[in-house]
């Protein structure tokens, strides 16, 4: 348990998607001009991240990895598919999307029209590929770790979000030098955000 | 067809994007990859060259299947002709430079998602024919890879003192070794990305006015 708990905060904070490994960076700076749309696109990462992240770890360990297919007949030990995880992660993401996209409408129709456009355009947000191929270069041991892994991550780029879109609201007021207003700004907020996060790094877990 | 290979306005395909619509400055596109792989010159140059290659063989195919795919399913389409070929440059990577290959970890998985391709492929791959949308794919690849290589120019030589790996601040300079020089470290931490390219675009924008917001 404590051990799920140290990969779930070391996701958040230390190894965060956005200021460590700049992954989702395209919706991050396309969607965070308001913090609401912000709140609805985090929160539909955190689902979608804390979903595929252990689909792809199943996947991983028993139909892509080296030895993975022994379990359907031990002919198959030396079989490594491991060269096609990129296509079979993209392609479990693509309809994770989907089927969570069918889900919430059906169950939760307010929050469906809250997200809009922005569920679709989550299969290609880096981020979730990239916690899938994080995961895998990580070789977590079991579900509980992956699981973990996802919803920290989704956790992190939630935060890191909602944060960039605050400071983006209160920045309009401010006289920034006009060749740097949009764009520039908000990427030399995020590095500073980013200094401040790295302030996490000495946390030993 | 009587139009040459390299007309005016093929040529305007490939220039237009390395400053009026670069892809990370102006229509920040595949900043992800950008930022993560820049603290040294190599890795930027190969992610580069890995991007372009990608980009300007998906735009082909894309192009020249254009008129076949069903409306309805070309972004399941689109995903796995990217991630087809991403998969060709991760094996040569790993065959040829394991060490670069090693570096940039996941990120060359990561090519499948970057925005840069899935834009162009749907915004001008989908609607042109197979030589325009080649040159499209590497005009916006070159202009990528012209603000990873600056920005990973920058970062090596005052981040490490090199270039390529080349010392190139002289060894005498340094403090340690009586000198008055020292290495900034932050250059090579993360956030000194952002706010590179943050200073690009500012340098950019204050050059070529019409591209200001409001």
């Amino acid at each position: 348990m404590e051990n799920l708990i140290n990969i779930f905060i070391k996701s958040i904070f230390i190894e965060n998607m956005v200021f460590a490994y700049f992954l989702g960076m395209c919706s991050y700076l396309a969607v965070s001009k308001t913090v609401k749309t912000a709140t609805g696109l985090g929160i539909a990462v955190i689902f979608v991240l804390a979903i595929t992240v252990p689909v792809d770890f199943l996947l991983e360990n028993y139909v892509l990895k080296e030895g993975a297919l022994k379990w359907l007949s031990p002919t198959f030990a030396s079989v490594d598919l491991s060269f096609l995880s990129f296509i079979m992660f993209i392609a479990v993401i693509a309809s994770m999307v989907q089927l969570v996209e069918m889900i919430v409408e059906k169950f939760a129709p307010v929050l469906y029209t809250q997200l809009g456009i922005f569920l679709p355009l989550i299969a290609v947000n880096c981020a979730i590929l990239g916690g899938s191929l994080f995961m895998q270069q990580k070789a977590f041991l079991n579900i509980g770790e992956a699981t973990a892994y996802g919803l920290g991550s989704g956790v992190g780029w939630f935060l890191a979000i909602v944060g960039i879109a605050a400071i983006r609201e209160k920045i309009q007021y401010s006289n920034v030098p006009a060749p740097l207003r949009g764009l520039g700004i908000t990427f030399i907020v995020t590095g500073l955000m980013g200094l401040a996060f790295m302030g996490f790094m000495g946390i030993k877990l | 067809m009587s139009e040459p290979l390299f007309s005016k306005k093929n040529l305007k395909l490939l220039s237009d994007p390395l400053n009026d619509s670069n892809p990370i400055t102006v229509q920040v596109l595949g900043i992800c990859s950008a930022l993560a792989v820049t603290a040294q010159l190599k890795p930027s140059l190969v992610m580069a060259v890995s991007v372009m290659a990608v980009m300007g063989f998906a735009n082909v195919i894309i192009s020249l299947l254009r008129n076949t795919v069903p409306n309805r399913i070309r972004i399941i389409v689109q995903l796995v002709v990217i991630a087809s070929l991403v998969i060709l440059v991760d094996q040569v990577l790993k065959a040829y430079v394991y060490d670069v290959s090693k570096q940039l970890s996941v990120f060359v998985g990561l090519i499948i998602t970057n925005c840069i391709i899935m834009g162009r492929l749907e915004a001008f791959a989908l609607g042109n024919r197979p030589w325009p949308s080649f040159l499209d794919g590497i005009g916006n690849a070159a202009g990528y890879g012209v603000i990873l290589i600056i920005v990973g120019f920058a970062r090596e030589l005052f981040g490490s003192g090199s270039v390529f790996g080349l010392q190139i601040i002289p060894d005498s300079w340094y403090i340690a070794n009586g000198g008055f020089y020292e290495n900034n470290g932050m250059m090579i931490l993360p956030p000194m990305a952002l706010i590179t390219v943050g200073i690009i675009i500012w340098v950019q924008r204050s050059k070529n006015r019409k591209l200001i917001e409001d």
